[in-house]
């Protein structure tokens, strides 16, 4: 089939590309749109290193063909920083040993930041936060440094 | 190796109407491959990324209106085929109501899938562990359909003719799940055994609904399980053995022997038959607890 054209926002940023339209959000977000940090992982939904939201919601974005991306605002790993500056969770998952080898990382993060949107201001229980990522994979961490990472991040930054 | 997705083809129909047309064997498209229906993509894609899908076409359903939401009507509940599981575990008449279901979709997969994965895929993807169906089951659900001739309703439990054999005719798509109301005062289970607490695929799923009357004789009980048969089933040997009785040792105890004949669970990748039988009566032992506590 022929590609289409699709338009929607990356991290705030207008775009316009022409794709086939079964092709992979994912493919589309790192050939087409230069974006990079959002990774491959299984290729299954198993992993969450793909994960960016679409409109508010995580995505595994290997599982998302690319018609469906059409008209949506999409969030990527390289939309948190702001000018270059880390958001309290980014450096909290830095300072804190919850990012190793990074792959998942970013996908991570990206599910990190749904979690506390949708808590709008409030600390999620360990076990909230475990629940959350149960869908990012990690074989660096053990976890616990992320969770920690999060749980610091909607402290409000404070590490205890 | 994974499918070459340049070529696929997909069609964005923007109503029911014009996706029937695109499924419908008799008509104008019929002659050309007919398009294989799409939604969240959640099992979809895993395929096409195996390589073990060889369709050209889809329609995707994900932008059909009238596919969508969930309304209750009087005291029963329609969910729209793409119907997410976040919508499913999030809808507070759902959580209070349907309290199995909620539970089933606040466990498939992780957050990423659950704001993809919708209740007909589900069920069309048929898969024996399908984490909704026995859910499904345990409320009497019943399916709508409908093709460019015309509706049907089937209940949820004869969807199945066998391992992923559905009930669809040619041209028919799922366009929603009903949800008769559920009785009152009954205990609510549900629980899937996996590898992991999470995002893993069940080894064995149940769950159950049970009432006792004001004497404590069950007078309703539904008992289904998934991963434990071609397809999920409900354990109707096991629901005779407990029906009018007390939940009494010996009860229960007759009720775990009946549940054998019910389940014909299958040595696989993830679990053995053995693991299986066994966890499947540890569940039905620890609802029955659960339920025998309530008055």
């Amino acid at each position: 089939m022929s590609d289409v054209t699709l338009r929607f926002t990356v991290n705030g940023k207008a775009h316009r590309v022409r794709v086939p339209p079964m092709k992979r959000l994912l493919d589309v977000l790192r050939d087409e749109c230069k974006l990079t940090g959002t990774k491959e992982g299984c290729g299954e939904g198993e992993c969450g290193a793909c994960t960016v939201l679409i409109d508010g919601r995580s995505v595994n974005s290997c599982l998302v063909p690319a018609v469906q991306a059409d008209g949506a605002k999409i969030l990527t790993v390289e939309g948190l920083a702001k000018d270059g500056r880390l958001t309290p969770l980014q450096r909290l998952f830095v300072e804190g040993g919850g990012a190793q080898c990074g792959i998942c990382t970013p996908g991570m993060l990206v599910s990190a930041h749904e979690l506390l949107t949708r808590m709008k201001g409030k600390v999620p229980s360990e076990n909230e936060v475990r629940e959350a990522l149960a869908g990012n994979l990690c074989r660096c961490t053990g976890y616990q440094k992320i969770v920690d990472a999060v749980r610091a991040a909607a402290r409000g930054g404070r590490s205890s | 190796m994974r499918s070459a997705l340049t070529p696929l083809e997909i069609i964005r129909p923007k109503t029911l109407a014009e996706a029937l047309a695109q499924v419908d064997p008799a008509g104008k498209n019929g002659a050309s491959p007919l398009a294989v229906p799409l939604a969240g993509g959640t099992d979809l894609y895993v395929y096409l990324n195996a390589g073990t899908l060889d369709a050209q076409r889809f329609v995707d359903l994900w932008s059909v209106r009238e596919l969508r939401g969930i309304r209750t009507i009087g005291e029963a509940t329609r969910l729209g085929a793409t119907t997410t599981m976040s919508q499913i575990r999030e809808h507070p008449v759902l959580a209070r109501r349907y309290p199995a279901l909620a539970a089933a979709a606040a466990e498939v997969g992780g957050r990423q899938i659950q704001n993809r994965a919708t209740i007909a895929g589900n069920i069309a993807n048929a898969s024996p562990a399908g984490d909704s169906l026995p859910a499904l089951l345990a409320y009497d659900a019943i399916v709508q359909t409908r093709s460019a001739r015309g509706g049907r309703t089937l209940p949820f439990e004869s969807f199945y003719r066998g391992y992923r054999q559905l009930a669809l005719a040619p041209g028919e798509l799922i366009v929603a799940v009903d949800l008769p109301p559920p009785a009152a005062r009954a205990t609510h289970f549900f629980r899937k055994v996996g590898t992991r607490r999470a995002q893993s695929i069940s080894k064995v799923v149940f769950a159950g609904l049970l009432r006792l009357d004001r004497d404590g004789l069950v007078e309703q009980v539904r008992l289904a399980y998934g991963s434990m048969a071609p397809v999920p089933l409900r354990a109707r040997a096991a629901e005779e053995a407990l029906l009018d009785e007390k939940l009494t040792a010996p009860a229960v105890a007759r009720a775990l022997a009946a549940l054998e004949r019910d389940l014909s669970p299958i040595d696989d990748i993830r679990s053995d038959r053995e693991y299986r039988r066994i966890v499947a009566g540890n569940l039905l032992e620890q609802f029955l607890r659960i339920a025998a506590k309530r008055k």
